[in-house]
């Protein structure tokens, strides 16, 4: 499963515009506390936060993660998007919660640890 | 005038703060304060700076130098301490929060009321908006805000698991703007040297986030200034003109 895929199946909207989205998931990880993000998000996850501050794209390049989902309709802060796309880390996003969300996705196959 | 050590406590809460006991009226502040040996304390309620004006006029004239001051919350959920030099008009400033704070009413069950009072402790109001919550200030946007009035931004016990710039962020970001980060008194002045001592390096200050009288300088700060200004608190958190920070 690619984010791509993720995106068509769940209908999120791409802010980033020139980070391909080819990238394969291979799990999930769902928290608002970086530092938490940072101990225990797992390389190839794709994470589901409402934080939209730039030490996002920071900590997901640190974690190595395949992408980024911006829960209940929240849009990523210029300077998060302007990182985004110079480290090519990908930033989607939903009208959903992060509950929901997180359901969706692992009925789709996306598993935590 | 020559530089002396001034024993700071700047995180203080009142009786309205949403967690800050009612005992923690103007009188008792000034009374705790002075008992624990400081000579500078600053006001600073959660996302209010209304009890601070109280809280100087009931240190007048008792040696203790008091500064408004506020603990936003930021909509990253990052406690930011704003000091700000005694006598500045913050009306706008609290303006400018409250529009950013959202509308919750104050539930006055599990929070303690959230009482305004004067100089002599008289009860002159309830706030009526839940100051527990996040404004819409992003970091950045509460650390701007508080320069703009001419504060002083600190970010505040970046050694807890909760509210704390480390917690929510995962690192400070660099290049914020802020003066100071400061450490809770669980930690002592060796281990906050020892483990914040190089964050983006600031200098790092022990203050006691004190909700109650007996916490009342659990943690304090000397700074070595010529006065308890608000300039020569600035100097010292930046090293300058001899003046300093003695974490001890």
């Amino acid at each position: 499963m690619t984010l791509s895929d993720l995106a068509t199946r769940l209908d999120l909207k791409v802010f980033t515009s020139a980070t391909p989205l080819d990238r394969p998931v291979n799990g999930g990880y769902a928290s608002d506390l970086l530092s938490d993000v940072i101990g225990h998000a797992r390389k190839d996850d794709v994470w589901v936060t409402m934080q939209v501050h730039p030490n996002i794209v920071a900590v997901a390049v640190l974690k190595d993660l395949a992408g980024i989902v911006l829960v209940g309709s929240r849009v990523p802060a210029p300077e998060t998007l302007v990182q985004a796309e110079r480290e090519k880390v990908p930033v989607l996003g939903t009208v959903l919660g992060t509950f929901e969300v997180a359901g969706r996705l692992y009925g789709l196959g996306v598993k935590g640890s | 005038m020559a530089l002396r050590r001034f024993r700071a406590d700047l995180h203080i809460h009142t009786c309205l703060s949403p967690c800050g006991e009612l005992a923690m009226s103007p009188r008792a502040v000034v009374e705790r304060a002075r008992a624990a040996g400081l000579d500078l304390i600053a006001v600073t309620d959660h996302n209010t700076t209304e009890n601070a004006g109280a809280v100087i006029e009931a240190a007048a004239d008792t040696g203790l130098a008091v500064l408004p001051g506020i603990e936003i919350t930021t909509a990253e959920e990052v406690h930011i301490l704003g000091l700000f030099e005694a006598g500045t008009d913050l009306r706008p400033f609290q303006a400018e929060v409250y529009r950013n704070l959202p509308d919750v009413p104050a539930k006055m069950k599990f929070v303690s009321d959230q009482v305004i009072v004067d100089a002599a402790d008289y009860v002159t109001g309830f706030c009526p908006r839940c100051l527990f919550g996040a404004t819409r200030f992003s970091v950045q946007e509460a650390v701007d805000l508080i320069h703009f009035y001419g504060g002083l931004a600190v970010a505040c016990h970046v050694d807890r698991e909760s509210f704390s710039i480390i917690s929510q962020l995962g690192f400070i970001p660099p290049g914020l703007g802020l003066e100071a980060v400061e450490v809770s008194p669980r930690l002592g002045p060796d281990e906050a040297r020892r483990e914040f001592g190089s964050s983006d390096r600031l200098p790092v200050v022990r203050f006691s986030d004190a909700h109650k009288p007996e916490e009342i300088g659990m943690a304090a700060t000397d700074l070595l200034v010529e006065g308890p200004g608000l300039e020569e608190i600035r100097l010292a958190l930046a090293g300058k003109d001899g003046r300093k920070v003695i974490l001890s």
